[in-house]
């Protein structure tokens, strides 16, 4: 992994770490009387605070997962480092652009 | 080892997670009908799992990050046994919530 990975790897990381702590927390709080798409919805639906929160994450996710994917694929299996950075990049886009639409699908009215 | 299975887990998962909130475009029922599908038993057992990888992943996260940026500190196989531990206390504390 070069310094420029390492250091996005490093900052999604920092920068994600609160955030997993509240998604935690909202896991709890959301099951508390089982899930129910309502009550979910209730909660997102014309929230700019959620829709920020969970953008924020979803874009951090998609750049630290890319790059955890990345070191895995090139250090455990023969693939050309071309090919592994192609499908990573592929992935993280396919996370970013399934992320977003799911918070938008949460949080647009 | 522990972080890296966490993690790929992590990023298997991911993809089906974002899917499944976005059925809500289609509407509150489609969304509320696959809730209903995930009552199922090993559905429940396997978000439990996904909950308690989150949190291993999240601890060795935080871990690595104070390993690196912090002062060496003895102990560390105390504090990533600790790490494990928390993590099957809130996997555990999900498991009596969603049973």
């Amino acid at each position: 992994m070069n310094v420029r990975l390492y250091l996005w790897q490093r900052t999604t990381a920092a920068v994600m770490a609160p955030l997993v702590v509240v998604h935690i927390a909202v896991i709890f709080y959301a099951t508390r009387h089982g899930l129910s798409a309502a009550d979910i919805l209730s909660r997102t639906r014309g929230s700019i605070a959620w829709a920020a929160f969970y953008g924020v994450f979803v874009l951090a996710v998609s750049i630290h997962a890319a790059i955890g994917v990345r070191n895995v694929l090139s250090e455990w299996t023969p693939l050309p480092e071309r090919r592994v950075d192609a499908c990573v990049v592929f992935f993280g886009l396919m996370l970013a652009a399934l992320g977003l639409r799911a918070v938008a699908a949460v949080v647009l009215p | 080892m522990v972080h890296r299975i966490s993690g790929l887990a992590l990023a298997i998962f991911l993809p089906l997670h974002f899917l499944t909130l976005g059925l809500a475009i289609e509407g509150e029922a489609r969304l509320e009908s696959f809730l209903r599908w995930s009552d199922q038993p090993l559905v429940k057992a396997a978000e439990i799992g996904l909950v308690f990888l989150f949190t291993v992943h999240l601890l060795g996260g935080l871990r690595i990050l104070v390993i690196e940026n912090f002062d060496w500190r003895d102990g560390q196989k105390q504090l990533a046994a600790l790490a494990a531990a928390l993590s099957g206390i809130v996997a555990f504390a999900f498991l009596v919530r969603v049973f």
